[in-house]
């Protein structure tokens, strides 16, 4: 597996460390070794979220990130905060539809996906973190698509699991997009 | 084995219950809430009971009373809730009652602040209450030893009759990672002290933490110390990688972890660097330095308290150098290295802070 430090980062609201709970749970099915470490500090309350995320195949020493693989960037101050700390070579995913830049590192990739538009003509806004999901499950090979639904359904509270399909539909829509484009991760 | 992920807090609330704890009282303070959630969730339904207090005096007081009885009973909080506990802890230790305090520290001093911190360490080794007691302090480096820890804790308590403290940080408490359950079936001790009831049939039970004679009073004291002294002998726990390395870091918590990754980077890139561990800081590990390497580093993030047991350990052989973060910012990956990278240039700078 190519990326394994990834940081996931935006708004407070976005569902950003969510995407980290079901990510790390879908690797863990996968057989992964996994750690998340949220966001926890007075930035929460300016707004302000973001998670280390990391999966490997090996026991993992440090939960912190210094320097992520993947940085998943769906706002601003994330984008911001987050760029210059990516590994040369490593890789970023924008929200394009939140984040209006184009200038960027040129030692890194950089994918931009419409992930908030796409949700709100999906009929949701709330699914933006899952379509980002689904465009980093293409992009990185895994975690597996059976491991994921079953992330979700786990993440989904008893009074909305009916949402299952739709999340579902939205990591599809992630999925289709990054192979659209053909982006794809060195 | 049942895996799960679980954050920090949580494994230590679940794995009180699988050991037994049925009494629960604390008072929520971040970074250490969810502790008192998880409980809040599940003690009622195994049976036990779980108390918000109105404060963490009143919490650890409740405690004091339930451990009297012999139930398993526990508390938590972080830093500055853990200030407020310290008289019933000297309490606990002076009636020779067992219970687990949870410590997941933040920065201080004061309210300080909601950000890790490892800057409690005196006050958890040194005796933060009054008078000549001990606890035993775990300090777990993952949730699959916050899990771990806190079974063990609750037998170490019951075994020496003692308060025993599981000290943690923001971090540990925080963050989330799979966590094997052991579905364990807690030890049963003979607990002929608590106040359960005579029954007619024996004398009272006595919890008492006055002695006005001071013989009585001696004798406690002396009692107390022959059972530290076992405890310095028998409970010494650590971790050592590379054991023979001529520069060895010191670290404990989630420190530790940052320095396993810098000492296996090290390793690869020809420096020869190992880490000590200790599992837990008192009794401190001091079997670990019989061996005097070439150079000690001790990694904290507090202005420097391991160190003082450290050189204590050492005694003169080596020098021993620090590195330290405050105020509840962290030691990354490349601080350590950076500073093996001086020691080992023979350039260390004066000051690390």
């Amino acid at each position: 597996m190519p990326a394994n430090h990834i940081i996931i980062s935006g708004f407070g609201g976005q569902g950003i460390v969510a995407a980290g709970k079901t990510l790390i749970y879908a690797a863990m099915l996968d057989g992964m070794k996994v750690s998340l470490l949220p966001s926890y500090g007075p930035e929460m309350r300016g707004g302000f979220a973001n998670c280390h995320v990391i999966i490997s195949e090996e026991p993992i020493a440090s939960p912190i990130i210094s320097k992520p693989d993947l940085v998943i960037a769906m706002s601003l101050p994330a984008l911001e905060k987050f760029e210059h700390r990516i590994k040369s070579g490593g890789s970023l995913i924008i929200d394009s539809y939140l984040i209006k830049r184009s200038n960027f590192r040129d030692d890194i990739d950089v994918v931009m996906v419409p992930a908030t538009r796409m949700a709100i003509d999906a009929g949701n806004v709330k699914f933006a973190n899952v379509i980002m999901l689904g465009v980093m499950m293409e992009l990185l090979g895994c975690p597996g698509l059976k491991s994921m639904g079953k992330a979700i359904m786990n993440m989904l509270p008893d009074d909305k699991k009916l949402l299952y399909d739709k999340e579902m539909e939205a990591l599809r829509l992630g999925q289709e997009y990054a192979a659209a484009h053909q982006v794809c991760i060195k | 084995m049942e895996k799960k992920l679980l954050r920090g807090n949580e494994a230590i609330a679940e794995a009180a219950i699988r050991a037994g704890c049925r009494f629960y009282a604390g008072y929520p303070i971040t970074p250490q809430t969810e502790l008192s959630e998880y409980l809040a969730r599940h003690m009622q339904k195994a049976g036990g009971v779980f108390i918000q207090a109105e404060s963490e005096i009143s919490a650890i007081n409740m405690v004091y009373g339930a451990a009297g009885t012999g139930v398993r009973a526990m508390t938590s909080s972080s830093s500055p809730g853990i200030s407020l506990k310290q008289e019933a802890i000297s309490y606990m230790a002076a009636s020779e009652l067992p219970a687990l305090i949870v410590n997941v520290m933040r920065v201080g001093p004061g309210l300080g602040g909601i950000l890790p911190s490892q800057s409690d360490y005196f006050q958890a080794t040194k005796g933060g209450g009054h008078g000549d007691y001990r606890m035993v302090v775990l300090t777990p480096d993952s949730v699959q030893e916050m899990f771990d820890f806190t079974i063990e804790a609750f037998d170490i308590a019951d075994k020496y009759r003692m308060p025993v403290m599981l000290l943690a940080d923001g971090i540990l408490g925080q963050m989330t990672e799979i966590v094997a359950l052991r579905d364990i079936k807690p030890n049963s001790f003979e607990k002929s002290w608590a106040t359960t009831g005579t029954g007619m049939k024996r004398r009272h039970n006595i919890i008492n933490s006055l002695y006005i004679q001071p013989e009585e009073s001696q004798e406690l004291n002396l009692r107390l110390q022959m059972r530290y002294n076992i405890i310095k002998e028998k409970e010494q726990r650590y971790e050592i990688i590379n054991p023979e390395a001529d520069i060895m870091l010191v670290a404990f918590g989630i420190v530790a972890r940052v320095a396993k990754q810098a000492v296996a980077e090290l390793s690869k890139e020809g420096v020869s660097a190992g880490l000590i561990r200790p599992k837990a800081v008192w009794p401190f590990p001091e079997t670990c330095f019989t061996r005097a390497a070439k150079a000690y580093i001790v990694a904290e993030l507090n202005a420097g308290q391991m160190i003082e047991d450290v050189r204590l350990a050492v005694n003169g052989r080596a020098p021993v150098h620090a590195i330290n973060r405050l105020g509840g910012n962290l030691l990354t990956v490349e601080d350590i290295k950076q500073r093996v990278i001086e020691i080992v240039g023979g350039v260390p700078s004066a000051c690390a802070i």
